[in-house]
């Protein structure tokens, strides 16, 4: 850009426009209303970049976390002020938990009347503090452009995450000079990408002494770039050693390569688990040692040396004690311990290395996914192992998921090969997540294949969407498991609560088939076995958004389980497995 | 009932000092408390002032308490706020010196008056106001120094008492 131009006195909403252009952005997901006219207008008056209406602005974040998730982009919002910032709230606080890059803008009233309870006022910058990564108020349109692309750097450097900025309507209409993203530069904020070097000699050291290594990685190695995902794989093949993901790992490590033990935490594989539990050197890259993931933290992997890379000093010794701390980018780590790991010759201990995997092998033919196989009624499980039959083989497919049971299924049960092909709330656990999320994936890809695997409850919460989805001819699939029961909850209460299920049978269902048709999309119903692989394929050929409603077992149960307040070798298996005293005492307070 | 394991001693809870460098900026100490009372930590103390206009940069100096791995987290938490630029733990840093000022009013007559007035040249205390039946005394020092001189008061007709909280910077040329 011309120095001329950037002398150019511009509206505030023209100013907002020319930013997101010069980030590069393509897509917007927004809903609009009062306080966000002036930038609406303006949006209407140019081509260059795409508006993606929602129904609900909580899905317009959601929408913009499953485009980023599915590019490695910063997704984009516009929401009104008042209901509009409150509605977003939710998708902001996701966005934090699962480090998703984010900016959403925010419309607020009049300067003058901030702080005067104003029709549809709200304190916005407030209320998202503590949801959001950073947040701004901007009430001099001369700071408008610089806090537009400092916003961008914030969300998207670091460990990235959402950033509001709150742009009152009188600034959208004033006057002010607009500047480039170069000149927009944050004071303060330089994260540390590029690790210490002693550290990761260190780590190098204990990783080529170690007799029972493992590799624990979690999201952090998908938001560190596609690069990561590759650097990650060629060291851990190097090795020979085993890696486990995280649910926001999944993905990070071909689930198709022997070395990969499957999800470890509360539905990982027991094989992870145990490998994570007996260890004696792990490797935790881009994770964050979660409740979900270490089970009894006193209890968790106690025999082990463990070496934290992450690009949050944050997260480092904020659950678990660990022993050799790396601050760093995931790609710049990984790529510094493969060159060190050259550089000194390193190999791993083969003999210990080979018992190891003896070890490992023995856990794996415990077979934990294990379902009972029936002829009649449809399995959760089934439905995804048929599903996963259906989709191998393309690399067009993107999961995203709601929350509870399902999701844990589907976790278990689909196969990720390449990062940022998965996308599930995992640290917030947000029900209705899904089909905004999977909305946002086929935005950024109209030609993949994104399916949203449901459960009946969940979907209900965002299923407005659907009119989205049609909208923008966007063909969607809506694979709903449906139990009929909340049935992450059905399955605690029975655990917990001496099977009262208070409240998590869903009465009063609506018929999935007839809704999908109302919304104009198609519906598909199975019933039984027979049904499945024909509805399956059919979801599949319709290029149109599909909601087929799978109709499973309504008592089938998620395991393995690690029961809250146990260590990762207090695994519950199976329904067989004694339910009583499940959890302990302390483990009840725990979520 | 099922015995409950043997418990080892919990960590030693710690005070630290922290001074921290921020941009002057609308929010920050919101942000800042926000961090503190999110998170479950204590503040036992808090100061905030801009310290260089030009830069608008201010500090802030908290005085909070928390096992070390607690303490560690609260470094970590506040140095990854956008607009914080440097975070010093002074208790881990070495030497430094630590005062805190107070206004502290004494109303009453006679006997009580006068060994207020004693007792306030001993804490080397000054009077910044004073009536005929009451003084406004300012004392500067350590805190336990002022709990001391707000304790004596306390007999001696304290009726209120008005304290900054803890200012405090490293002994030595070495700056922020």
């Amino acid at each position: 850009m011309s120095a001329a131009t950037s002398e150019t006195s511009l509206t505030g909403a023209d100013i907002v426009l020319k930013a997101l252009r010069d980030q590069g952005v393509e897509v917007i997901f927004g809903y609009p209303g009062g306080a966000v006219l002036p930038i609406y207008d303006a949006l209407f008056q140019q081509n260059d970049i795409r508006h993606i209406l929602v129904r609900h602005e909580q899905a317009a974040l959601h929408a913009a976390e499953g485009y980023a998730r599915s590019t490695g982009k910063v997704g984009v919002v516009l929401v009104t002020s008042g209901p509009g910032a409150t509605n977003a709230v939710t998708g902001l606080a996701d966005a934090l938990m699962d480090s998703i890059p984010i900016v959403c803008l925010s419309g607020q009233v009049a300067t003058h009347l901030i702080g005067n309870d104003a029709f549809q006022e709200c304190d916005t910058t407030g209320i998202t503090r503590p949801c959001t990564k950073h947040n701004y108020l901007v009430k001099d349109v001369n700071n408008l452009a610089r806090t537009l692309h400092e916003a961008f750097y914030v969300a998207k450097n670091g460990r990235p995450g959402p950033v509001v900025i709150d742009i009152p309507k009188d600034v959208q209409f004033a006057e002010g000079t607009y500047r480039s993203p170069a000149d927009s530069m944050p004071k303060s904020y330089r994260p540390q990408v590029k690790p210490d070097l002693n550290r990761v000699e260190e780590a190098i050291d204990l990783l080529a002494k170690a007799k029972r290594p493992i590799f624990y990685v979690g999201g952090g190695v998908i938001n560190a770039g596609p690069v990561a995902s590759q650097l990650l794989t060629q060291f851990v093949r190097m090795t020979g050693y085993p890696c486990t993901t995280t649910l926001m790992g999944l993905g990070a490590f071909p689930a198709s390569d022997r070395q990969w033990l499957g999800m470890l935490g509360m539905h990982g594989t027991y094989e992870a688990n145990l490998a994570m539990h007996g260890c004696d050197v792990m490797v935790c890259i881009g994770a964050r040692f979660d409740d979900r993931v270490t089970g009894k933290v006193s209890e968790f992997s106690p025999n082990s040396v463990k070496i934290h890379v992450d690009i949050d000093p944050s997260s480092i010794n904020k659950n678990v004690r660990v022993d050799v701390p790396i601050v760093g980018d995931a790609a710049h780590v990984l790529e510094d311990m493969i060159r060190i790991w050259k550089a000194r010759g390193k190999q791993p201990d083969k003999a210990a290395l080979a018992q190891w995997w003896e070890q490992i092998e023995f856990w794996r033919a415990r077979d934990c996914l294990r379902y009972e196989k029936t002829s009649k009624v449809i399995k959760p499980q089934f439905a995804l192992e048929r599903l996963r039959a259906a989709i191998s083989g393309r690399d067009d497919v993107f999961i995203t998921t709601e929350v509870g049971q399902h999701q844990m299924w589907a976790a278990q049960f689909l196969p990720f090969d390449r990062p940022n092909h998965w996308m599930t709330s995992g640290g917030l656990g947000t029900m209705g997540y899904g089909l905004p999320a999977a909305i946002g994936a086929q935005v950024a890809h109209p030609d993949a294949l994104c399916i949203d695997v449901a459960g009946e409850a969940s979907i209900l919460m965002n299923i407005q969407e659907m009119a989205t989805a049609l909208q923008y001819r966007l063909p969607v699939k809506v694979f709903i498991l449906n139990n009929q029961y909340m049935g992450m909850v059905r399955q605690w209460q029975e655990l917990l609560h001496g099977g009262r299920y208070s409240e998590s049978y869903s009465e009063a269902l609506p018929d999935f088939v007839k809704l999908a048709d109302a919304f104009g999309g198609v519906g598909l119903r199975a019933t039984e076995v027979g049904q499945v692989d024909d509805v399956i394929n059919e979801m599949i050929s319709i290029r149109r958004p599909v909601i087929v409603d799978m109709c499973v077992d309504p008592k089938e149960n998620c395991f393995p389980m690690i029961p809250g307040g146990r260590a990762h070798n207090e695994m519950l298996l199976g329904p067989d497995e004694k339910v009583e005293n499940a959890t302990p005492e302390d483990g009840m307070v725990l979520v | 009932m099922t015995a409950r394991p043997v418990l080892s001693a919990p960590p030693a809870i710690e005070r630290h000092t922290i001074s921290i460098l921020v941009d002057n900026e609308p929010g920050v100490l919101a942000r800042v408390i926000g961090l503190f009372s999110g998170r479950g930590y204590n503040i036992e103390s808090l100061t905030v002032a801009e310290v260089d206009r030009d830069a608008t940069l201010s500090r802030i100096t908290i005085v909070t308490t928390g096992t070390p791995m607690i303490i560690e987290q609260i470094k970590a938490q506040l140095g990854r706020l956008v607009p914080v630029h440097r975070v010093h733990d002074l208790t881990m840093e070495g030497p430094f010196v630590e005062r805190e000022t107070a206004l502290v009013k004494v109303a009453g007559t006679g006997e009580k008056r006068v060994e207020a007035l004693r007792l306030a040249d001993v804490f080397k205390a000054r009077v910044v106001d004073a009536t005929i039946t009451s003084f406004v005394f300012e004392i500067t020092g350590q805190g336990e120094e002022l709990d001391r001189f707000i304790g004596l008061m306390a007999e001696l007709g304290l009726v209120g008492v008005s304290r900054t909280g803890v200012v405090a910077m490293s002994r030595g040329p070495g700056g922020i």
